[in-house]
């Protein structure tokens, strides 16, 4: 047991770690109640905050034609979402058969996604767009600048790590219950939908939230595949590039950064648990 | 009798859409192939290729229902990480040795590109930094994680805030978090700074970079020692206590050696992570920072790191098979510097 003393000097200690943690929100929050001027002159204090220059500072940003926040945010929580079911359910299922099936080729599947889980995005990147570009003219589809692209190239790069996570769930599956399915008539597609993705329901609440966290915040793979210019944006190219467009201006770019941190801040405070829970699993299992 | 009229439906349909599929396909191939395309072959392409595999699915084999179920369920997300990863990976490879601009390639120009890049002062400037990066940021992440998980895993009032609060950053993309602190460093600590911004000078730029970086990694990273340090039994603890140890002993002579591994999780976490910074990095410096007298060389990207460089390389100045080979080295250098700290640790935790 520790003392009163020192449990009320540990608790100093962390108020005031806290507050030079979340002093950056602060400072975000304050100053998109100011004008430019009122920030440059007094970003700290209180002064010169008022309700009407953050609805000014608020139209400026959501309806300025470079950030054009409903549309990004709507395109980021499509793709987020998109990418999200399809790497659980193709995942589940994918790995529900490198488990269950014992043939060479399910273990080589494996191996080859293990070994790619270390291959950084900067060696894919550059080749990947041209790949797509080339595929997308070939094929008649459009692969870059378009929603299902990017969810597709999701699917790619987060099946690796899906596909591990989920392999070590199912391993710990008794077999017994799919036999016991099988004998009562059930068809291995039903076992699978019926009986194992049921089950998975846990670990897969921890790689959405591992795959969530990446994807909406990822800014490199969707402004190269999007490009600065196109007409779709995800919410973090949309800062950059409205960003690009008014710099120093930090009334509209610290408003602009709050609207892009609020529905994460919003997501965060509903499951803070399992998703500080998701993160800590997914680490220790990847 | 009534299982059979339904495999024998069941037979047409499937052997009805395996065909169609097909059909349909390869007129999509053929207009691909003839150039003479249509706006809708893409579309036909994608319904041929779903009726294949639904055909699939239909077809009426007891003994081989299940293979082709396993061949159905593994499929889509082989394709897409073949399309994704494989096949780019073997291009970039290819790409490297060749003078590659993005688009097409005229010729294969051998180690042109990997020799004329260990002669840019530029680029070596970068590798050397992101390894000070690397190396700095895993020790001060982890011991600022460790502390932080020390701090939260006492019995104190709201330790669930607390933790919460560290681990919030975390959750906020690096390009919106850049801007943030560029905001801080150029406006709000100036007047601490004697109105010279942090971010003016190389050497100041860079620990800001470090700082952000800790400041957005630490609460995580001690979320991860506050699980390992919160499973060491209690009783191993009460033991050491009542044979006198004191706070200094239980912790390097039992808390550090029982989380062993948890400390390998996170050096090697904080070490990818960290050779792969990019988006604080363009956001808060855009790598700008002037130095002199590097190799002889005035250089003006003193914080551009190995990530940010790449970029660079390939999108802003149109170097594609350059920025490929920088990929490549960047890749080989990630594996080589990640077996080394995996092993070391492995060795680490087998003495603890």
């Amino acid at each position: 047991m520790i003392s009163k003393p020192k449990k009320i000097a540990l608790t100093v200690v962390a108020i005031i770690i806290a507050i030079y943690i979340l002093s950056p929100f602060y400072l975000v929050l304050t100053n998109t109640f100011k004008n430019a001027n009122s920030i440059v002159a007094n970003p700290v204090g209180l002064t010169g905050m008022s309700f009407s220059q953050f609805a000014t500072n608020l139209n400026a940003v959501v309806n300025n034609s470079n950030f054009n926040f409903w549309y990004a945010f709507a395109t980021s929580a499509v793709i987020t979402v998109v990418s999200l079911a399809l790497l659980a359910l193709f995942g589940g299922m994918a790995a529900w058969v490198i488990c269950r099936n014992r043939a060479r080729w399910s273990t080589l599947v494996y191996m080859t996604f293990i070994a790619s889980m270390t291959i950084p995005f900067q060696v894919v990147m550059l080749p990947l767009i041209s790949t797509f570009r080339d595929v997308g003219k070939f094929l008649g589809i459009s692969m870059l600048q378009s929603i299902p692209g990017i969810v597709f190239a999701y699917c790619g790069f987060g099946g690796a790590m899906t596909v591990f996570i989920l392999t070590g769930f199912i391993k710990g599956i008794p077999y017994d219950l799919e036999e016991a399915a099988s004998v009562d008539g059930c068809s291995p597609e039903g076992t699978f939908f019926r009986i194992i993705f049921p089950l998975l329901r846990p670990v897969i609440m921890t790689v959405t939230i591992l795959n969530g966290m990446w994807i909406w915040n990822d800014y490199l793979l969707p402004s190269l595949m999007l490009g600065q210019s196109g007409k779709v944006k995800t919410l973090p190219v949309a800062v950059q590039s409205f960003v690009g467009s008014y710099v120093k201006q930090w009334d509209l770019i610290l408003t602009a950064a709050l609207l892009a941190m609020i529905p994460m801040v919003i997501i965060f405070l509903i499951g803070q648990k399992q998703i500080m829970n998701g993160m800590v699993e997914g680490a220790v299992k990847g | 009798m009534q299982m059979d009229t339904n495999s024998g439906s069941k037979k047409l349909v499937s052997l009805i859409c395996l065909i169609a599929g097909a059909v349909l396909a390869a007129v999509a191939l053929i207009q691909d192939i003839s150039g003479s395309g249509a706006s809708w072959r893409g579309a036909a392409l994608i319904i041929g290729a779903v009726g294949i595999l639904f055909g699939m699915y239909l077809f009426p084999t007891q003994k081989h229902h299940r293979s082709i179920i396993n061949f159905i369920f593994v499929f889509p997300l082989l394709f897409t990480f073949g399309v994704t990863v494989i096949i780019p990976l073997c291009l970039g490879v290819f790409y490297s040795f060749s003078d590659w601009d993005g688009i097409r390639m005229t010729q294969m120009v051998g180690l042109d590109n990997y020799i004329s890049m260990f002669r840019d002062p530029a680029f070596l400037w970068s590798v050397l930094i992101t390894i000070l990066f690397v190396v700095l940021n895993m020790i001060l992440v982890n011991v600022v994680a460790f502390c932080l998980a020390l701090l939260c895993t006492q019995k104190l009032k709201g330790v669930s805030f607390f933790r919460a609060a560290y681990f919030l950053p975390n959750l906020i993309g690096g390009i919106v978090l850049g801007y943030v602190w560029q905001f801080v460093f150029n406006n709000v600590l100036l007047k601490f700074t004697n109105n010279i911004s942090l971010l003016a000078s190389t050497n100041s730029a860079f620990a800001c970079i470090i700082i952000v970086y800790i400041w957005q990694y630490a609460g995580y990273i001690m979320l991860i020692y506050v699980t390992g340090l919160t499973q060491i039994p209690g009783e191993i603890l009460e033991a050491s206590q009542i044979d006198g140890a004191n706070a200094f002993t239980t912790l390097f002579k039992i808390k550090i050696p029982m989380i062993a591994a948890t400390i390998t999780i996170c050096t090697f976490l904080t070490l990818t992570s960290a050779f792969k910074q990019f988006d604080v990095n363009m956001a808060l410096t855009n790598g700008a920072g002037a130095v002199t007298g590097f190799m002889g060389k005035f250089l003006t990207n003193g914080t551009q790191m190995l990530a940010l460089n790449i970029y660079n390389t390939a999108i802003s100045k149109n170097s594609y098979a350059l920025g490929q080979a920088k990929a490549i080295l960047f890749f080989v250098l990630l594996a080589f510097v990640s077996i080394i700290q995996v092993s070391i640790s492995n060795k680490k935790e087998v003495e603890m």
